[in-house]
C-alpha cells in the first residue's frame, strides 16, 4: 500500500493538478487530461499506429543498429592501436561536437528525402557517442586480463568485446536519446509520415488535444526505450554493477 | 612530453587527411560538388561569413538562448534537488515521476513551444530548459545521496541548523556531482538551442542553417555546420575548465573525473 | 626444463635487468627473491613470453620462447583482475581448456579435480567478486593447474592477502607441488615464503639486475608452517638471504 502511494501519488497529484487547471484558466493551449486522453484512444489506437508510429520505430531501429555496427566495428581497432587513436581523435572529438540536428540538412541534401535520408541522420548523429566509448572502453582494458588471455591462448575477442561492454553499453545509452531525436526532427522536416510529422501537422491544425496526445506518445516511447534498455544493461552488465559494489 | 607532442602531430595528420579527403572526393567527382563542395571552399566560405556582422549576430543568438537557458534549468534543478533533499520522504515519492518525466524526448515539445511563442527565443528556452533541468537535477540527486549519514548525525549532532547543514555538508559533497551535471546540461542545451532554431526558426545559428539550406546556398549550410562543431568543442572545453577551476580546492574529485 | 641465459632487458635505454642466468631441472620448485624494484616482475614477463628480452635466452623443455609458450601456466598477483568478473568461476577454469578444443568430457573432468584439489569443488556457479581474495587466488590456482603446464610461473601470488590466507595457500601451494610434481617458479618478495616453499632460493640484486646467489634450501621435504619455521635451520637460511638483500641495497 505504501508502495503503491510512493510510485502513484505524485503522479496523480500533478495529473489533479493540470486538471484543476484546465478546468480553472480555460487556457486554449491546456486542454483538460480526459480529452487528452480520449484523443490519445482516438487518435492511436488505429491505423495511425501502424502507418506513422511504427514506420518511426522501424527507422530508429535500423539507424540504431547500423551506428552501433560502425561504432564498434570501427572502434574496437581505433582503440587498439595507439597511433591510429592519437591520429583519429580530434576528428572524432569535431564530429562528435557537431550538434547532431544540425546534420539534417546537410544528408537531405546528399540524398534527398526518403527513408534512406531519415535512416541516415540517425546514424551519423548515433555513430559519435558509440564508436568513442569503444574506444575508450577498448583502451582501458586491464592489462592483467590481457596478459592472462595471451598465456592461456584465450582469443582477444572474448576480452575485447566482453571488457569494453560497460563503455559501449553507456556509449548506447548516449546515443539512444540522441537518435529518438534525430528520429522526430528528421520527420518534422521533410516527410509524409511518422510521429514527428504527424505531431506537427495537429499542431498546424490546432488540434490541440491530438498534439498533445502526440506528445504524451513520444513521451511514452522515450520511456519505453530507456526502461527496455536499462533492463537489458542489467542483464549483459550484472557482472560490472556487482563488481564495483 | 615528447609522447604529448608526437600525440599532438598524429592528430594533426588525422585532421589534414580529413580535409585532404574532403577536398579530393568532390574534385575527382566521387560526389557532385554541388552536393559537398571541396573543404577548402568550405573553409573559404567560413572566413567570409566569419568578416559579416549578421553571423556574429546569430552567434550571440544562439549564444544568448543557450546561456540564458542553461542557467535557468541549473538553479531551478540545484533548488528542486535541495528542496526533495531537503522534505523527507520526497524523494522516495518523485522517483517515479521523475524516471517517467526525464527520458522524454524534449524535442517532442516542439509544436507546442511553437504554438507557445512562436519563433522566438521563448520557444529556443522552452526546449533547452526542459532537456537541461534533468541533466543537472538527476546529478543533483546523485551528489546529496552522496553525502555520510554518520557525518550528517554529527551535524545534527552538534547543533548545526539545516542550512548550516546544507551550506558546509551537503554542498561541498554534491559539488562535484553538480559540476558533472552542469557539463552533460551545457553540451545538451547547445544542442537543442540549435534545435529550436533549425526547426521552429528561432533567431540563431540554427536559423541561418535553414535559410541557407532552402537558398541553395550549399557551402554556407557546410561552413555554418563546421562552426556549430567548433563552437560545440569550445563550449565543451570551456565547461571543463570551469569544473576544474571549481573543484581545485576539492578534496574530492571523485565524481568530477567521470 | 626452463632454462635462463644472460637475460637483459632495457626500457629506452635504461637498464633493468643485466644479467640473468640460472634454471630449473624438470619437477623443482624454485622461488625468486629480490628487494622491491628489482625487477622481478620484468624477469617474470621475460620467462613467460609477455615481453621481448633485450638480449639473452629463455627456453621451456629445449624450444627457445619467443611468445607465451603453450606448455605454460602463470598465476598473477592481481587476482581480481586476473580472472573474468563476467564468468563463473567453473567457465573461467573452463575457458583455456576450451579454446584449446579439448573434448567436453575431459574438460569438465579437469575443471572438477582442479577445483576439488584447491578446495573450491562447493562454489562452481560463483562469480569471482562474490568470493574473498584468498577464494579468489585459489580460483586463478585452479586454472593453472587445469592447464596441465609443464611450467608454472607464480608472481608474487599472495602479495596482496592477508596473514593467515597466505600460510594457508603456501601449503596449498606445496600439497599441489608433490601432488603434480609441476617444475614452479615462484617469484616473491618475502623472504620467508622464499626459503619455506623453495628447494632453490634464486636472490637477486636490486636494479640493474643479477643473480646474487642460488641458494640450495636444505630442509626436509616435508614442511610444515610451525615445525618448520621454527627449525634452527629456517632461521639461518633466512637470516642469510637477509643480509644478502641488505647488502644488496646498501650496494646501490
Amino acid at each position: 500500500m505504501r508502495g503503491i502511494v510512493r510510485v502513484f501519488g505524485l503522479p496523480v497529484l500533478l495529473v489533479l493538478a493540470w486538471w484543476a487547471y484546465s478546468a480553472v484558466a480555460d487556457n486554449f493551449y491546456v486542454p483538460d487530461p480526459l480529452r487528452v486522453a480520449q484523443a490519445f484512444a482516438d487518435t492511436w489506437f488505429g491505423q495511425r499506429l501502424l502507418d506513422d508510429a511504427l514506420p518511426s520505430v522501424g527507422r530508429l531501429a535500423a539507424g540504431y543498429v547500423v551506428a552501433t555496427v560502425i561504432g564498434v566495428g570501427l572502434g574496437v581497432p581505433i582503440g587498439l592501436s595507439t597511433r591510429l587513436r592519437a591520429t583519429a581523435e580530434p576528428v572524432l572529438e569535431f564530429f562528435r561536437a557537431i550538434p547532431p540536428p544540425v546534420l539534417v540538412p546537410l544528408i537531405m541534401l546528399l540524398v534527398g528525402i526518403d527513408d534512406t535520408m531519415k535512416v541516415l541522420v540517425i546514424v551519423s548523429g548515433c555513430v559519435w557517442p558509440i564508436l568513442l566509448n569503444t574506444v575508450e572502453g577498448v583502451r582501458a582494458l586491464d592489462e592483467v586480463l590481457a596478459d592472462t588471455c595471451r598465456m592461456y591462448g584465450i582469443s582477444r575477442w572474448h576480452l575485447i568485446l566482453r571488457g569494453a561492454s560497460p563503455q559501449i553499453m553507456a556509449g548506447l545509452r548516449q546515443s539512444l536519446s540522441v537518435g529518438i531525436i534525430l528520429m522526430v526532427i528528421s520527420e518534422m522536416f521533410a516527410s509524409s509520415s511518422g510521429l514527428g510529422f504527424t505531431i506537427v501537422l495537429f499542431q498546424r491544425g490546432f488540434q490541440i488535444a491530438e498534439m498533445w496526445s502526440g506528445i504524451l506518445l513520444l513521451g511514452l516511447l522515450g520511456f519505453a526505450l530507456s526502461t527496455a534498455f536499462r533492463w537489458l544493461e542489467r542483464r549483459i552488465l550484472f557482472w560490472h554493477w556487482s563488481n564495483r559494489a | 612530453m615528447s609522447r604529448t607532442i608526437s600525440g599532438a602531430a598524429y592528430g594533426a595528420a588525422g585532421l589534414a587527411a580529413l580535409l585532404a579527403v574532403l577536398e579530393a572526393v568532390p574534385r575527382l567527382g566521387l560526389v557532385d560538388a554541388r552536393f559537398l563542395p571541396p573543404a577548402s571552399e568550405i573553409l573559404a566560405e567560413l572566413g567570409g561569413l566569419l568578416a559579416t556582422p549578421e553571423l556574429w549576430i546569430a552567434l550571440a543568438e544562439t549564444l544568448r538562448g543557450w546561456a540564458l537557458g542553461l542557467g535557468v534549468a541549473f538553479v531551478a534543478a540545484v533548488a528542486v534537488g535541495v528542496v526533495i533533499d531537503l522534505i523527507p520522504g520526497l524523494r522516495a515519492a518523485s522517483n517515479s515521476t521523475i524516471e517517467f518525466l526525464r527520458p522524454i524526448p524534449s524535442v517532442a515539445l516542439i509544436p507546442l513551444a511553437t504554438l507557445l511563442f512562436g519563433a522566438s527565443l521563448g520557444s529556443t528556452l522552452l526546449l533547452v530548459v526542459y532537456a537541461a533541468f534533468w541533466q543537472v537535477l538527476i546529478q543533483v540527486l546523485y551528489g546529496v545521496a552522496d553525502v555520510d549519514t554518520v557525518a550528517r548525525d554529527t551535524a545534527r549532532s552538534y547543533g548545526l541548523g539545516r542550512w548550516s547543514v546544507i551550506r558546509h555538508l551537503v554542498w561541498p559533497t554534491a559539488l562535484p556531482y553538480i559540476m558533472t551535471g552542469l557539463r552533460l546540461a551545457a553540451a545538451v542545451a547547445f544542442i537543442l538551442a540549435i534545435t529550436a532554431e533549425l526547426v521552429i526558426g528561432s533567431p540563431g545559428l540554427g536559423l541561418e542553417i535553414q535559410t541557407a539550406q532552402s537558398g541553395g546556398a550549399v557551402p554556407t549550410v557546410y561552413a555554418l555546420v563546421v562552426l556549430t562543431g567548433l563552437i560545440g568543442i569550445a563550449v565543451n572545453a570551456g565547461v571543463r575548465m570551469l569544473e576544474r577551476r571549481v573543484l581545485a580546492w576539492h578534496p574530492s574529485v571523485r565524481g568530477a573525473t567521470r | 626444463m626452463l632454462e635462463i641465459t644472460g637475460l637483459k632487458k632495457e626500457y629506452g635505454g635504461r637498464e633493468a635487468v643485466r644479467d640473468l642466468t640460472f634454471s630449473l631441472d624438470r619437477g623443482e620448485l624454485v622461488c625468486v627473491v629480490g628487494p622491491s624494484g628489482c625487477g622481478k616482475t620484468t624477469l617474470l614477463r621475460c620467462v613467460a613470453g609477455l615481453l621481448p628480452a633485450t638480449a639473452g635466452t629463455v627456453s621451456v623443455a629445449g624450444e627457445r620462447v619467443s611468445g607465451p609458450p603453450p606448455n605454460m601456466a602463470v598465476v598473477f598477483q592481481e587476482y581480481g583482475r586476473s580472472l573474468f568478473p563476467w564468468l563463473t568461476v567453473r567457465e573461467n577454469v573452463e575457458l583455456p581448456l576450451k579454446e584449446r578444443r579439448i573434448a567436453r568430457i575431459f574438460r569438465e573432468r579437469l575443471v572438477f579435480d582442479s577445483l576439488a584439489a584447491v578446495g573450491l569443488g562447493d562454489v562452481p556457479g560463483a562469480y569471482p567478486w562474490q568470493l574473498s581474495g584468498g577464494m579468489q587466488q585459489r580460483v586463478a590456482i585452479a586454472r593453472a593447474i587445469a592447464y596441465e603446464p609443464q611450467v608454472l610461473l607464480m608472481d608474487e601470488p599472495f602479495a596482496a592477502v592477508d596473514a593467515q590466507t597466505r600460510a594457508e595457500l603456501e601449503d596449498l601451494i606445496l600439497a599441489l607441488w608433490q601432488r603434480l610434481g609441476t617444475t614452479t617458479l615462484f617469484v616473491t618478495h618475502d623472504i620467508d615464503e622464499a626459503v619455506y616453499l623453495g628447494q632453490r632460493v634464486v636472490v637477486l640484486s636490486s636494479s640493474p639486475t643479477v643473480v646474487l646467489e642460488d641458494l640450495k634450501i636444505d630442509l626436509p621435504a616435508e614442511r610444515d608452517q610451525l615445525t618448520t619455521r621454527a627449525l634452527p635451520r629456517f632461521a639461518d637460511l633466512r637470516g642469510h638471504v637477509y643480509a644478502q638483500i641488505q647488502r644488496a641495497k646498501g650496494a646501490r
